[in-house]
């Protein structure tokens, strides 16, 4: 995992590479939560393009940050979404509420808006 | 094929991986390895959540193929599910401060063909789930 500031757009580049699973789950929201505290970031995109496996737990992350950000009138988007991953969130209807994208150029084009 | 491994959450990916490697054998699509696979993680990640709370107790996989059919058993001897029925309601959730999403049976049941759910309070937890690879 890696967590990059994107300072112009107050927003942290998350990407989380591998399985996301409720072991991962833990680091995610802590490194991400860390980050969020200590800067202007009121946005995330996640970038899941080498992201393989994701289950219920991966659903828990993204909800618990989409609440953050959204109390700080941010927003949460992902990009890199695989067939497997993309069914988890339509079964949870988390895809109705972030914000997906085919690449990182129209995650972060939205943030410009 | 038995398992028994820590409840540790650095476990999880090594059920899913022995999980998909024993499935492998029927010949399943990728997509069907991969609702086996997160079948599995779902089970074992409540059994080491839920299961012991914050002490160290051992979760067991079991897998056992009858002609086209794999079937897992995930199981702990933990503090078991006091109203099964609710814990497979979807959104449910034991941990509401945890931000689990309350989706894992949810997951279980639309993945694998058959879930089945056993517990006594104070005894622990078994799932059996089974799924039938067609040709």
């Amino acid at each position: 995992m890696e967590v990059k500031l994107l300072g112009e757009k107050r927003a942290l580049l998350v990407r989380v590479t591998g399985e996301l699973d409720h072991h991962m789950a833990a680091k995610i929201k802590e490194e991400v939560d860390s980050k969020m505290r200590s800067s202007n970031a009121v946005s995330i995109i996640f970038d899941f393009s080498d992201l393989t496996f994701m289950d219920s737990s991966g659903i828990g992350v993204i909800m618990g940050r989409y609440k953050k950000t959204r109390t700080l009138g941010g927003h949460v988007i992902a990009y890199g979404v695989n067939a497997q991953i993309l069914r988890i969130m339509e079964m949870s209807g988390i895809d109705k509420i972030i914000k997906l994208t085919p690449t990182y150029e129209k995650a972060a084009r939205l943030l410009d808006k | 094929m038995s398992l028994e491994f820590l409840n540790k959450s650095e476990n999880e990916s090594f059920a899913r991986v022995v999980a998909a490697a024993f499935a492998s054998t029927l010949n399943p699509t990728a997509a069907e390895l991969a609702e086996i696979k997160t079948a599995v993680s779902e089970a074992v990640t409540n059994a080491i959540i839920h299961g012991y709370e914050n002490s160290v107790g051992m979760v067991r996989m079991e897998g056992k193929i009858s002609g086209k059919t794999v079937e897992f058993t995930i199981s702990d001897d933990g503090w078991g599910i006091e109203d099964v029925k609710r814990a497979r309601e979807p959104l449910y959730t034991g941990k509401p401060d945890c931000e689990r999403s309350g989706m894992g049976f949810s997951i279980m049941e639309s993945f694998m063909d058959r879930v089945e759910v056993k517990s006594r309070l104070g005894e622990g937890t078994t799932v059996k789930m089974s799924k039938t690879i067609e040709l």
